[in-house]
């Protein structure tokens, strides 16, 4: 059982779990013809039926329960807040299993020349509101009634002691649907990951059907036709937005430093500080010069190193691999998408920096509280 | 057809009944059904006909139609809970220990609580399902920007609330997420830029007059930032969303309804 535990403790190490995650992402849910036709031949649909849909489910709540076996575990999972939290990842994997097993279903559908399940023949297929949708929302509202009952008989809401700004706890916590945010800060400063980041994240959404400008595949669960697309939400809103939630609330202790889910949150538990700025790999590593006076020359290889990401690569993937994008989207749209993509890459890029490289900023002007 | 009526029947023909819901009688033609959602300001949310799938809860998932239930849900006991709690830094604390102790079998404050978090992931579910049956797709690219900003707004409106109890838990997640606003570029005082806006030596943008200060109504968080936290989680925001959730519904009808193959 220990060593069960610490095998648990040790790949779920941000380093560990997050590239674990990021190799099979693709496969899972292929964003390409080739990935695609992997995920075929190694039968990886077959998470999408019910004996999927069983093992998936019965595999987190065996994890759930034996896990409350331990102190550790437990006294995080049960925290009143963070109990939301373990209902969303049962949650999750139940409605992504739902509309995958739709998608792939209706992909069979077509690729034998039949029509999708929603399918209906128009106005023959209509049914009246009254009362065949009518009741459906009368019983879910009373479900639900009964259930937020339950739920709010069953677990008290929290209230700890009285507000004292002179005494923060450690470690501080935003509420539990920020904290994909608060994991950011790790790899960046607060203006990008508070500020920027969330910005970023309202415009791409709102402009994702102006980018994803194909009339085709509305108003049915389809995978195959829409691969890329679907392919990269399900990456942000489950890999980006949920794996790091819930790595911030599981998995991050006193001093925002990691510990394992069966791990004592030792607070005196010391962490190296150990990271080292991009001008200082150049100037103080590698020529051995010292960083130099003027804030421009000191932070020119940041500088050009971004301005290649944002300004050269996008112009370099129009003309190469992504021509084809290029062409079906025209310029706006394509740099607007390529630009958004290129920020969402830069977290999962910034977080393999900081661990392979401890690199802390590619740019740093405190000067102008400037750091990225 | 018997002559005889059933209890419920005669009920329902009478003065009073026909009086309240327009049209009267116990429905049971197709016209008379059709004239029960067109004649009740609730039920013409809907349009009188839907596609087949559109009832099938495999499809929908309900959980737009959640979200909407549980912001009632929400309404109705915040204003319940607005009745004992003042939001002053000396009794705010006081009346949530009243409310935890003193009410037998209280459960308002859970029900507001556990609401608030079961809306944020209601939502989230509801954009999901939009998004994996690709229904953002014209002509409806309009209704999910609008559903973004609604996403936003209930994240807001839960951030917000989470303030009020003034306990420990709130105001350090105020604090984490209030000191973001600091660091905003150029409006705020620990953010990038901010420097940039000034005239000779004196900053326009300082700790006294930056995003932060407007967020929390003062340099630290107090009195002003739990007064102003409470009217925009009673008031302001709850206004916002209110016009938004509108004009979200009135454009699922006009944009076709409920999305379908084409």
């Amino acid at each position: 059982m220990e060593s069960f535990k610490s095998v648990i403790n040790y790949i779920s190490n941000p380093t560990i779990l997050v590239t674990a995650v990021l190799l099979i992402f693709p496969f899972i849910f292929p964003p390409t013809e080739w990935f695609y036709k992997i995920n075929k031949r190694l039968r990886l649909d077959k998470l999408w039926t019910g004996k999927g849909l069983l093992v998936m489910t019965v595999v987190t709540i065996s994890f759930f329960i034996f896990g409350l076996g331990d102190y550790n575990f437990k006294s995080i999972v049960l925290k009143p807040d963070n109990v939301p939290i373990s209902g969303l990842i049962l949650l999750l994997i139940f409605f992504t299993w739902l509309s995958m097993s739709q998608a792939y279903k209706n992909d069979a559908l077509v690729e034998k020349g039949k029509s999708v399940d929603e399918y209906y023949d128009a106005p023959n297929d209509k049914v009246l509101v009254w009362p065949d949708l009518v009741y459906v929302e009368l019983i879910s509202l009373i479900l639900f009634s009964a259930f937020m009952l339950i739920w709010s008989i069953g677990l008290p809401a929290p209230l700890e002691q009285p507000a004292n700004p002179a005494e923060s706890p450690n470690p501080a916590k935003a509420p539990w649907y920020f904290l994909g945010l608060q994991e950011m800060l790790v790899y960046f400063d607060p203006w990008y990951a508070g500020v920027v980041l969330p910005t970023f994240i309202i415009v791409g959404l709102m402009a994702i059907p102006y980018i994803d400008s194909d009339p085709n595949g509305s108003g049915y669960y389809s995978y195959k036709d829409r691969k890329l697309s679907v392919s990269i939400y399900l990456f942000g809103w489950l890999i980006l937005w949920n794996v790091l939630i819930v790595i911030g609330t599981f998995l991050r202790g006193p001093n925002w430093g990691f510990f394992g889910p069966f791990e004592y949150w030792d607070s005196h538990r010391l962490e190296a500080l150990t990271n080292v700025n991009l001008s200082e790999f150049v100037y103080v590593k590698w020529l051995e010069i010292g960083l130099p006076q003027s804030i421009l020359l000191r932070e020119a290889p940041g500088l050009i190193l971004v301005f290649i990401f944002i300004g050269v690569l996008p112009v370099l993937l129009a003309k190469t691999i992504l021509k084809k994008y290029y062409e079906d989207l025209g310029p706006s749209r394509y740099s607007i998408f390529v630009v958004l993509m290129i920020f969402g890459a830069l977290l999962p890029l910034k977080m393999y920096l900081r661990w392979l490289f401890n690199l802390k900023y590619l740019i740093s002007i405190p000067e102008y509280f400037f750091n990225f | 057809m018997s002559e005889k009526k059933s209890l419920f029947e005669k009920l329902a023909s009478g003065q009073i009944w026909t009086s309240i819901f327009r049209g009267g009688g116990v429905p049971r033609s197709r016209r008379q059904r059709m004239m029960v959602v067109l004649n009740s300001v609730f039920l013409h949310l809907h349009p009188v006909r839907l596609p087949k799938h559109a009832v099938k809860l495999k499809f929908t998932w309900c959980m737009g139609g959640l979200s909407f239930f549980i912001f009632l849900i929400l309404t109705i006991s915040g204003i319940l809970l607005m009745f004992y709690y003042r939001p002053t830094i000396e009794y705010a604390y006081t009346d949530m220990m009243d409310l935890t102790e003193q009410v037998p079998f209280g459960i308002m404050r859970e029900i507001h609580r556990w609401g608030a978090h079961a809306m944020v992931i209601t939502v989230w579910l509801h954009m999901f399902r939009v998004f994996m049956t690709g229904s953002y797709k014209p002509p409806r690219e309009f209704n999910w920007a609008i559903g973004v900003i609604l996403l936003v707004l209930t994240l807001l409106l839960s951030f917000t609330g989470y303030l009020l109890p003034w306990d420990q838990l709130a105001i350090w997640a105020i604090a984490v997420g209030s000191n973001m606003a600091g660091a905003t570029p150029f409006l705020g005082a620990e953010g990038p830029g901010s420097a940039l806006l000034a005239i000779g030596d004196i900053n326009f943008i300082t700790k006294v007059s930056d995003a932060r200060f407007g967020l929390i109504g003062g340099r630290f968080l107090g009195e002003a930032t739990l007064l102003r936290f409470y009217v925009l989680h009673c008031i302001g925001l709850p206004f916002i969303i209110m016009i938004f959730m509108a004009v979200h519904f009135w454009r699922i009808r006009k944009d076709g309804g409920i999305s379908t193959p084409v």
